[in-house]
């Protein structure tokens, strides 16, 4: 069942808790699995109602740069081909 | 009751449409497709990746991955689907603690339709038993509060995702002195069977695409001796289709630079370490225990776990052990799940796929689970 | 808190009050009124007649009720095979110790819907059960209405056909799930329950050929493609980006494993086009309600009765027609 897709938190509540929202959608999930402290606009994976982990902003951003770069490459290398065709 | 929003920190650079959308990115994905048909090329055998979760496979299927690949990139989908490689024998368990006077048995999602050795947890509900799914163990602590006169039991199941969960609900329910809440565990983890798949000496795969979310909580060093041992090259990734087209890309390279490492292509979530505090829970309530029997393809040693001694008076295998079937049951004859399970066989090599094992009647468990193999490649596998 | 008692139910003073009250009160008409046995009354031309059940659970949810919905339900059966619809029958059967309260605002749901359809409930039935025997409240209706486009029928359907979906998809089973116990996810959405008699008339005034047209309830857009391909004997080809859906209702699905096209809507349907598709989606997108009306796909003939669905990423799949027990107690 893993459904674990990022939701940004909203609250932090009592009891451990917090509200996630994905999407518009917003629920409560325990906290009792995160091996650090959140706060609101972080984001974090939820599987099964629980906050698993908080999602590396930094790690994420920089994959979308590298795949930018992908496309780059690849953009180079077709037009490379189209002139020697 | 809520606490006052306390604004500790606020990010400005990632919009949560980001996540999604930077992942399934339309020309992100053309580019990869192009990088990985052209490095594909120089390959110098073919490349036979194994995925081994089922939600990885559902992406696959979803998004069309496989179409997507040369002709020199096959997937095998492998046995990451806990509801599918649940065996008879504790299934007919389930439904033993279900019919017991005074229970309410408990669990996840598609497992109240997979079917024991004569019906499934679904079919007995509507015989009276009273068998209900949550959407998350954190219910549970409610219908016990609920039905004080009632044994609540929990019949849990999934990989080292969902094993914490199980740990926390037991902390939980001790700690708010809640005593009528069992667990009938039948987690199991992820590295002992991809080991057996790589000691079957018939088996094709030379590359393995690790579970996302499971490396979340273990940490992907755990998948370091796999690639050790066995030269095979691992790339742990996230879900969305840029991901796996990303991780498949790393596999073929590493292949062409002759390297069989673990890498993690989920960088954003995904670490060489595990969530401490997870393994904590688990380790304090549970241990490795000596076998457990993966439907299809058999007894694997130490791939699962069992509840520590201390905590036995909440093991409903230990507890209830009288209502428990004695005798063991087989698979269906015409099943093959076995062999799909492994990565032996296809879905539609199965003489009763889409026949007499379907969705809504199936025979075998990879055709129960949203995320079982057989599951997908009726919903989605039929290529054109 | 007033709640309905079993005597309510037994035809004598008490059901007669309750009745007049409740119901004619609201939705007084002459023949209602008149209190005969039967309903009498006179339809020119060809007659359709659909009828329905409800059950629906939660029976308050946002977008609607079970009053509501009692009433959408039967007319826009009528309105999908071009019939306006005309007089209905109203049959509810209450547990005892039902809220009197929430049966007036059910009440009232049901006479605001019967006037945005022009019809009128005709001739009705009230019982009361014992606790426990129902869960709070089933209604069913009966509808009949007058054929004002003939020729409507999903076995005409034929390769080159444009299929357009009237709005976004997937709302109602979204809302519905959202509002389950166990699940609880709180968000804008609401469901999209509504008459479509109103737009229909429009449509079918229109200088269209229109082959078919189905409400997209359970089972949604690919229950009703599905079906076409049967009842027809054809292929459709569907493109999986000219769908709108809502990003709430996207959450919904990643949540919990669904597929847009799976998803129940009560107020939003799907029509086989041979000519005139501009003019049809010009008079859709003119209303707030239906402007991500859409051009989905087209009819083939390819001998295999299926569904193909085409992403964004060049790949295809199929579409399958959903099975199992995917939402319990959605209408």
């Amino acid at each position: 069942m893993c459904l674990s897709i990022p939701s940004k938190v909203v609250s932090l509540d009592a009891d451990n808790m917090a509200t996630v929202d994905t999407l518009g959608v917003q629920r409560v999930v325990s906290l009792d699995l995160m091996p650090e402290p959140l706060g609101i606009g972080d984001y974090v994976l939820i599987h099964i109602g629980y906050a698993i982990n908080k999602i590396d902003e930094e790690s994420a951003l920089l994959s979308i740069e590298t795949f930018k770069e992908i496309i780059a490459q690849m953009d180079e290398e077709e037009r490379r081909e189209a002139l020697c065709e | 009751m809520r606490k006052s929003a306390e604004r500790l920190f606020v990010s400005s650079s990632l919009d949560l449409s980001v996540l999604f959308d930077g992942f399934r990115d339309k020309e992100t994905i053309f580019a990869l497709k192009r990088k990985i048909t052209e490095d594909a090329k120089k390959l110098k055998e073919k490349l036979y990746i194994m995925e081994v979760c089922g939600g990885h496979t559902h992406t696959i299927m979803k998004y069309g991955i496989n179409q997507m690949m040369p002709d020199n990139i096959e997937f095998v989908h492998g046995p990451g689907c806990p509801v599918c490689i649940m065996p008879k024998g504790r299934i007919d368990a389930a439904i033993a603690l279900a019919q017991m006077k005074d229970s309410i048995l408990v669990t996840l999602g598609d497992m109240i339709r997979v079917p024991g050795s004569k019906k499934s947890l679904s079919q007995i509900r509507g015989d009276g038993a009273d068998v209900r799914f949550v959407y998350s163990p954190t219910e549970i602590l409610k219908i016990a509060e609920q039905n004080p006169n009632k044994k609540v039991i929990y019949f849990a199941i999934g990989f080292e995702t969902t094993t914490p969960m199980t740990a926390a609900l037991m902390d939980r329910a001790i700690k708010s002195g809640l005593t009528n809440i069992y667990y009938a565990i039948n987690h199991v983890t992820v590295p002992e069977p991809m080991c057996a798949i790589m000691d079957d000496h018939e088996t094709k795969v030379n590359a393995f695409l690790a579970p996302a979310h499971v490396s979340v909580i273990t940490g992907s060093k755990i998948y370091e001796p796999i690639s050790e041992k066995y030269g095979v090259p691992i790339v742990a990734a996230g879900f969305e289709p840029v991901d796996i087209m990303q991780a498949i890309s790393m596999l073929v390279v590493q292949k062409l630079e002759g390297r069989a490492q673990t890498e993690i292509e989920y960088t954003r979530s995904v670490n060489t370490e595990p969530n401490p505090k997870a393994m904590e829970l688990i380790n304090k309530y549970m241990e490795v225990d000596d076998s457990f029997i993966w439907r299809g393809i058999g007894a694997i040693a130490k791939s699962s776990l069992r509840i520590r001694e201390e905590f036995a008076y909440l093991d409903a295998y230990k507890v209830f052990a009288d209502a428990l079937p004695k005798e063991s049951a087989k698979d269906h004859k015409a099943c093959i799940c076995g062999e799909v399970l492994k990565g032996k066989a296809k879905p539609y090599d199965c003489k009763v796929f889409g026949t007499a094992c379907t969705p809504s009647s199936p025979l075998g468990s990879c055709m129960v689970s949203s995320e079982g193999a057989c599951a997908a490649y009726f919903k989605y596998g039929k290529s054109i | 808190m007033k709640k309905i008692t079993l005597a309510q139910g037994s035809g004598g003073v008490e059901s007669n009050k309750l009745i007049n009250e409740v119901f004619f009160s609201r939705l007084k008409n002459d023949i209602l009124l008149a209190s005969e046995d039967a309903a009498v009354f006179k339809i020119e031309g060809k007659t359709a007649f659909t009828t329905d059940s409800f059950i629906v659970s939660p029976i308050f949810f946002a977008g609607g009720d079970i009053g509501k919905i009692a009433v959408c339900g039967s007319c826009n059966d009528l309105a999908m095979m071009g019939a306006k619809p005309k007089y209905l029958s109203l049959s509810l059967i209450i547990e005892e110790g039902f809220d009197l309260g929430d049966l007036e605002r059910i009440a009232d749901s049901i006479a605001k819907e019967l006037a945005v359809n022009g019809a009128m409930v005709v001739t009705g039935d009230t019982k009361i059960a014992p606790r426990g025997s129902v869960d709070k409240i089933f209604i069913n209706t009966s509808a009949v209405g007058e054929v004002m486009l003939e020729g409507i029928s999903c076995k005409n359907i034929k390769a080159g056909d444009k299929i357009i979906v009237s709005r976004s998809v997937g709302e109602h089973g979204a809302a519905i799930f959202s509002a389950r116990e166990g699940i609880e996810l709180v968000s804008a959405l609401k469901s999209d329950c509504a008459s479509m008699w109103p737009m229909v008339e429009k449509l079918i005034g229109a200088k269209a050929e229109i082959v078919s047209m189905r409400d997209a309830t359970r089972g949604g857009v690919a229950a009703v493609l599905n079906e076409w391909c049967a009842s027809s004997g054809v292929s459709m080809d569907i493109t999986e980006e000219s769908f709108t859906v809502l990003p709430e209702v996207s959450g919904v699905c990643e949540l919990l494993g669904f597929e847009p096209f799976s998803l129940a809507n009560e107020g939003t349907f799907v029509m086989a086009v041979r000519s005139g598709e501009s003019e049809i989606l010009d008079i859709l997108q003119s209303e707030e309600f239906t402007k991500n009306a859409a051009v989905v796909g087209e009819v083939i003939d390819d001998g295999k009765n299926r569904v193909i669905l085409k992403n964004g990423y060049g790949t295809r799949r199929i579409l399958e027609y959903p099975t199992g027990e995917l939402l319990p107690r959605i209408c």
